[in-house]
């Protein structure tokens, strides 16, 4: 079909749309640029970011599903997936916890989370169980005396357009990848975080204290900036197991760091696993990129990701400034059928800077999983330094771990290195534990903390402590 | 008219005289060829390398092996070895040594093995390299007429070494050629087999060889590829092993020469007690482009595999590594080794390496490293305090990480010749004389 054919019917639609939903507040399921205008004028957003979303909707377009990854899933259908559902009314949630699944709440009493919070997870709602509106606002003055702005992205486009437009896309452009450019398309919602120059954040920033956390959405949009010499560390997720009926998560994280800041960026990542056979687990489709663009910056990608049928993730770091600094730790732990293809790309630019990639990766039960990194050294790149280290611990002989590390190095003041063992517990460890008294299990978990210790002390304290419990019941049943 | 069936005209121009299951299989190994094109940038295994100067260059075949002994002198290694020589893939009668074969052991060329008998022949070849490995080894089935053929009988220790080499001359125009080499190492067998490549300055060749080596119970081979082509020789080659019970195979793939150079090594341990070894060295400089792809499958339990590849890169050259161990499921008892070092010694030279594990048994011990750096200053200044001049110390370091490597080559020959070449090669250009006296005298001290 002609270009300007294609431009007119494209034309049609999209006035169409304009008219007839906008009173509905939710649309049917399918995809076109009619949801797209939908969606964005649901949020109230400017012309301009209805132009940007259309631009990468037609990017998409043209894109094919990514094959290279080491996962096996049926194909996605994106018009059955309803794009925008306005959030759910108190009547529809549960009233209390007792209609809460039970096996739900038994994970819970094992995290060991606060009865309050257990309500808040498990959708119940919340209005008169949970103090969390008093404690947002303690936080919301702090921040803003700061001067930090944290709010959900959509806000954001409406009350600063000019720093949004300014960052967003600047470092996962639209067409950057095929759920990047989805995710631009018909994103509904995120958080944006801004740092002036020379603040440093007085709290750590949580999603989860937001207050329409309650309701992430599955194509979430997050984008933090840090002006220079400022500092912000920020924790996504949580360590209690969520779900969720929407199937297909594809979030986009950006984060943009100048001179001398310093962003922390920290993930727990629980969702629902699917059942024994893998089924109506969450497809995990994540794209993840920080750009150290100041000298001397700074950005620490910690993860840890337990859940998910499938997880798709590569947080990337790219090192433009002079002597920034990017770092990746992970944990990931893979159990029943799930799928993990997960890793980072760290991409030196300029001159002296240095990396670090931690990756511990746990395979047990019918689970695959895959460490996939690339460390790509420039020209210009004069004393790069890179340490790599990815181990992986199996568990029974029906998993798989397997590791792909990419390294283009093109500076021979560069010094790279990567390392990977692929081992199980040894039964000597395990015997040395249970000639003591320590149950199979617990020796079990003893010995996987320990192995991913050099990730966890990189956690903030308050997740470090969940992330070891979380370790515990991912990995129940894994033994014995 | 697509790069492909450009290449697949020449099979217009043979003599057809073969038996037809024979022409069968070119005609697979054509179609397949076309089907697939040449590879590009976008296929993951060719990520790196960019075969347009092969799929864009225009080569003829060869139709005689003329070249007189004092230019073969030049290329070939003074070895006493049993010795097959090929001249731009065309088998020289002249050149070749097979006098004092030891019973129960046949060197022969691929042709003359045919002809006697075909069937023995033609069964085992291409039985672990078929036309779907890659473009190249279809293009390969298509075009092949010559090749080396070494069939050692059970329990036989060739004493001797079994040299086969394929000289590249300068030709008027270019030339290709599509060799195979087909080893069968019968049981408890024992032998060396050198596959020696070497161009004349000049030469401008393109060279497509694919090579099986097939290891019975407790069979040992130790396999030798030394790459020499001129700088302008193009050179692709793949090498499949299958090995069974209790089996030892050990290759060096060392690649010295050429402009654009892709080895495939691709090992599959069948049965219980196998071991593979890989060792690989490749010293490039200008715009040298050299490619190596190693593949150990442990298909069995209790299977063992070792690699170590080490680069060596100056001025504008380029080396990719991509090195890959699969365990099987319910491939026990494994253990699987795997290390690349690079050493770059020019701020435009890069390389790319990927060394991968695929695991699926959780009784293993697998482990990889891989490493890109420069010379360690604290080794130089060690040796300027023992009074070594700073280019020497760097030569030195130099010579000592190839080393790893070389130290395990067990035929003398090839260890001084790569050591002269990698110090010939060295951007300081210094004495190797003087350089072994050096060392002589570090050792003695």
């Amino acid at each position: 079909m002609a270009s300007q054919e294609m431009e007119e019917l494209v034309q049609r639609e999209y006035t169409q749309g304009f008219v007839t939903d906008i009173e509905s507040d939710t649309v049917p399921p399918g995809l076109d640029e009619n949801t797209i205008a939908f969606i964005s004028n649901k949020k109230g957003e400017p012309e301009w970011m209805l132009e940007w979303r259309l631009e990468a909707y037609r990017q998409w377009l043209t894109m094919t599903t990514p094959s290279w990854a080491h996962l096996d899933y049926p194909p996605i259908d994106y018009q059955a997936i309803s794009y925008y559902s306005a959030p759910k009314k108190q009547e529809d949630k549960p009233q209390s916890l007792d209609e809460v699944d039970p096996k739900l709440l038994e994970t819970y009493e094992k995290l060991g989370i606060p009865l309050h919070e257990r309500a808040a997870l498990a959708g119940v709602a919340v209005d008169a169980v949970f103090d969390s509106v008093s404690v947002t606002t303690t936080f919301k003055e702090k921040l803003a005396e700061a001067g930090v702005i944290f709010c959900s992205i959509s806000e954001a486009i409406r009350e600063y357009p000019e720093l949004v437009r300014q960052y967003l896309g600047s470092v996962v452009p639209q067409g950057d990848n095929y759920f990047a450019a989805l995710n631009s398309a018909v994103f509904t919602d995120g958080s944006f975080v801004y740092v002036p120059e020379g603040v440093e954040c007085p709290m750590e920033l949580s999603t989860y204290f937001r207050i329409n956390a309650a309701n992430t959405g599955q194509f979430e949009r997050t984008l933090i900036v840090c002006d220079k010499r400022a500092q912000v560390s920020y924790l996504e997720g949580c360590t209690a197991p969520q779900r969720d009926e929407n199937q297909l998560h594809a979030a986009v994280v950006e984060l943009v760091a100048l001179e001398d800041a310093n962003i922390k960026y920290s993930t727990v990542q629980n969702w629902y696993p699917g059942d024994e056979d893998g089924k109506g687990g969450i497809y995990n489709f994540v794209t993840k990129r920080g750009d150290c663009r100041g000298d001397r910056s700074k950005i620490s990608w910690t993860q840890v990701e337990t859940g998910s049928a499938i997880t798709w993730k590569y947080p990337s770091c790219m090192l433009r400034g002079k002597d920034s600094v990017g770092e990746f730790y992970s944990v990931a732990v893979t159990n029943g059928r799930q799928q993990a293809d997960t890793g980072t790309k760290m991409i030196h630019i300029g001159e002296g800077t240095r990396s670090t990639i931690i990756s511990k990766g746990i395979a047990a039960g019918r689970s695959d999983q895959a460490y996939r990194g690339l460390v790509k050294v420039g020209p210009r790149a004069k004393n790069a330094r890179n340490f790599t280290q990815c181990d992986s611990l199996l568990i029974g002989d029906r998993c798989g771990a397997h590791t792909f590390p990419y390294q283009e190095i093109g500076n021979s003041s560069a010094t790279v290195e990567h390392e990977a063992t692929t081992s199980k517990i040894g039964e000597d460890q395990l015997f040395y534990c249970q000639s003591r008294g320590i149950s199979e299990e617990d020796a079990v978990n003893m010995i996987v903390n320990g192995f991913c210790k050099d990730v966890f002390q990189e956690l903030p304290m308050e997740f470090a402590v969940e992330a070891e419990a979380l370790l515990n019941v991912t990995l129940e049943g894994a033994v014995g | 008219m697509s790069a492909a069936h450009a290449f697949l005209q020449r099979l217009g121009e043979r003599a057809d005289d073969e038996p037809t299951w024979v022409a069968a299989r070119r005609q697979a190994g054509a179609a397949r060829f076309e089907a697939l094109g040449f590879p590009t940038k976008r296929d993951e295994a060719w990520k790196y390398t960019d075969v347009r100067r092969i799929a864009e260059g225009e080569f003829t075949l060869a139709d005689d092996a003329e070249l007189d002994e004092a230019r073969f002198a030049a290329l070939g290694m003074p070895l006493d070895a049993h010795r097959l020589v090929f001249v731009d893939g065309v088998f020289s009668a002249d050149l070749s040594d097979l006098t004092d074969l030891p019973d129960g052991v046949s060197v022969e060329p691929l042709t003359t093995a045919m002809r006697t008998n075909h069937e023995a022949i033609g069964g085992a070849i291409g039985r672990l390299a078929g036309v779907d490995f890659s473009p190249f080894t279809a293009l390969n089935v298509a075009l092949s007429e010559e090749g080396a053929v070494v069939r050692i009988g059970q329990g036989v220790v060739v004493e001797k070494p079994i040299y086969v080499v394929f000289a590249s001359r300068a030709n008027e125009s270019a030339r290709m050629s599509h060799p195979r080499v087909l080893v069968m190492a019968g049981a408890r067998s024992q032998s060396t087999v050198i596959e020696h490549y070497a161009g004349e300055a000049g030469a401008a060749n393109f060279t497509n060889v694919v090579s099986e080596v097939m290891l019975e119970r407790g069979a040992i081979v130790d396999h030798y590829k030394l790459q020499e082509a001129s700088s302008e020789d193009l050179h692709v080659a793949s090498i499949h092993v299958e090995q069974g019970r209790d089996s030892r195979f050990t290759s060096f793939n060392l690649n010295l020469g050429g402009a654009l150079v892709r080895t495939d090594l691709v090992t599959d341990l069948n049965a219980q007690g196998a071991e593979t070894n890989y060792n690989g060295l490749f010293f490039v400089q200008g715009r040298q482009h050299v490619d190596n792809h190693t593949l150990v499958n442990h298909n069995a339990p209790n299977t063992f595999s070792n690699e170590n590849y080490k680069g060596i890169l100056n001025d504008r050259a380029r080396g990719v590594f991509n090195g890959k161990v699969i365990v099987k499921r319910d491939s026990q008892q494994i253990e699987a080794y795997q290390n690349n070092a690079n050493l770059l010694l020019s701020d435009r030279a890069e390389i790319d390496t990927k060394p991968e594990l695929e695991i699926y048994a959780d009784d293993v011990k697998c482990s990889h490293g891989a490493t890109t750096g420069q010379l360690d200053e604290e080794a130089v200044f060690a040796l300027r305090t023992r009074g070594i001049d700073e280019q020497m110390a760097r030569g030195l370091l130099t010579l000592a990480f190839a080393g790893e490597v070389m130290d395990q080559v067990r035929l003398p020959v090839i260890t001084e010749r790569v050591e002269r070449a990698v110090a010939g090669k060295l951007p300081e250009r210094f004495n190797l004389a003087d350089l072994v006296e050096v060392s002589d005298a570090l050792e003695e001290a």
